[in-house]
């Protein structure tokens, strides 16, 4: 058995003639926290969709527990799915649904536990959120970051072996923000874990996870530990990790010269 | 002129692919529904929340709008029948024009109206708020759990509500023709039943309102599954759904109805 239970080789993948990943090399080993850090657009969400099999790699592949992951069937993908739990930028909660019934979903559908068993499994989950108490509400009635950590307890219902997080803090307050890093903290190390955490929020992020990717531009431009990355002298790390407005990362969108655009717009 | 008539071929041609394009992705969906087929009827609570949601809730409006169009079936046929002495004939005229036409095409017209846009909106909107991937990373198949209950209880209901849209509206043109204008009740029942056939008439009914039931499901379901994820893309599938329902009911209504009157 690999030490690592996700890796991504030499990944390729774009759309609509547009490049979004060039040959990327990724490991995620078994146990650990790694952090996917970029600016917006940079296919950071794209990948997580890559290797739960949504997308496939127009070169280059991506291994889950050693099989390739856009080389399975139906059915084989669907069995690399049950090892995986994913929460979504938003939650995604199914909205006709209550608490307990989203939490409940998976369960239902991939054992045949009686109700009295998915009953106290739902309640276990809940309660690791702290959530138990809001089991009989329904999706609208929550929070943004309640929202956020019913969709946690609906991820790791079934004690996934990866679970992947997309953008977990945004648009949290403060306190749910640091509620949502200790949650994946302490969820990972219980289960057992390897967590994948897809985000651009440098300070709560390095706070809590073990390793990072750094992906600009398609490719891998940094990576390491948080304190390598706090310490590194590169300068797309340094923009990064000290929110500078301009530097590798620019601050315009390619455009033509202003001073000629304006002139132009003069005599038009 | 060449650059003018370029970009012509070209948004033509683009045109084409794509109606192609979506012709083979709702071909495609229709297969998978029918290989989920043993999977959804083993849930049958999801089905039945479903007949509920679209069946149940559309019967207010269908049940009201039967009987109108009966009393002005009733209305119409009087008017014209009366001039040649024939007014007690009434009941076959409502009854056929219920039984063979009017139940199934209106019923399905105004279901495309009321559960097919719903349909459309609650699928886009589950696609944008990414219920549905969320289903799929759970190895759920969203088609199993969520398409096809809907397309099963559409299918079902529609032909109960073609027939209840028929019954009240002959209880509509009976209003009208026996308490309100005066012709004889006896007669107006006892043509109806002497000359409105069970196989030539109400089963060839059944069978359009069964078609109408896959069709406008199916429409349904396929735009709001390819909605683009965007506010303007739900809305525009919703739109689409109405107008490509109502058009196909009526087209195919014609194709069937030839073919029926021929055999």
């Amino acid at each position: 058995m690999s030490d690592n239970i996700v890796e991504i080789d030499n990944l390729s993948f774009g759309y609509k003639g547009r490049l979004l990943h060039k040959g990327i090399n990724m490991v995620f080993p078994r146990g650990k926290v790694v952090a996917i850090m970029g600016g917006s657009g940079s296919g950071k969400t794209t990948l997580l969709r890559l290797i739960g099999g949504q997308l496939k790699p127009n070169v280059g592949e991506v291994r889950v527990d050693g099989k390739v992951v856009h080389e399975q069937s139906r059915e084989g993908l669907y069995q690399l799915r049950r090892k995986m739990g994913m929460l979504f930028q938003f939650g995604a909660l199914f909205t006709d649904l209550s608490v307990f019934e989203n939490v409940a979903f998976p369960i239902r559908e991939h054992t045949d536990l009686s109700e009295s068993m998915v009953r106290d499994f739902v309640m276990l989950k809940l309660n690791a959120v702290g959530l138990r108490g809001a089991h009989s509400l329904m999706p609208t009635e929550l929070s943004g970051g309640m929202a956020r950590r019913v969709a946690l307890a609906r991820a790791v219902a079934l004690d996934p072996q990866i679970i992947m997080y997309d953008e977990p803090f945004a648009g949290l307050d403060p306190i749910s923000m640091g509620v949502v890093c200790n949650l994946i903290r302490s969820l990972n190390d219980a289960l057992g874990a390897t967590s994948i955490v897809v985000t651009h929020d440098v300070h709560e992020t390095f706070t809590f996870v073990d390793y990072i990717y750094f992906v600009s531009d398609g490719i891998v431009v940094a990576e390491g530990t948080p304190d390598e990355l706090r310490n590194s002298e590169m300068p797309f790390v340094h923009q990064f990790v000290h929110g500078e407005a301009d530097g590798p990362v620019p601050f315009h969108y390619p455009a033509p010269d202003y001073k000629n655009e304006m002139l132009r717009g003069r005599d038009a | 002129m060449l650059k003018r008539l370029s970009g012509v071929l070209v948004g033509l041609g683009h045109r084409v692919t794509t109606g192609i394009w979506r012709i083979g992705a709702g071909a495609r969906l229709f297969f998978y529904i029918w290989v989920y087929l043993i999977e959804s009827f083993k849930r049958p609570g999801l089905i039945v929340r479903e007949i509920f949601a679209t069946g149940v809730l559309s019967l207010l409006i269908i049940l009201v709008s039967a009987f109108f169009v009966g009393m002005v079936l009733g209305l119409q046929g009087y008017n014209t029948l009366q001039k040649y002495g024939s007014s007690e004939a009434i009941g076959v005229l409502v009854a056929l024009s219920l039984v063979r036409e009017l139940g199934p095409v209106v019923t399905a017209l105004l279901f495309a109206g009321r559960a097919g846009t719903a349909i459309t909106a609650e699928i886009g909107l589950m696609k944008a708020t990414e219920q549905l991937s969320a289903m799929e990373m759970m190895a759920v198949s969203p088609v199993a759990r969520v398409i096809a209950p809907r397309f099963w209880a559409g299918v079902i209901s529609m032909p109960i509500l073609a027939a209840l849209f028929s019954m009240v509206g002959v209880l509509g043109g009976y209003f009208v023709a026996v308490p309100i204008i005066g012709v004889d009740d006896g007669a107006f029942w006892s043509q109806m039943q002497a000359n409105v056939d069970f196989r030539d008439d109400i089963m060839n009914g059944v069978i359009k309102s069964l078609v109408f039931g896959v069709v406008c499901s199916m429409i349904a379901l396929f735009e709001g599954y390819d909605a683009p994820p965007t506010a303007e893309g739900v809305s525009r599938a919703t739109t689409r759904t109405v107008v490509n329902s109502s058009l196909a009911v009526l087209a195919i209504d014609f194709i069937l109805t030839s073919f029926m009157i021929s055999v």
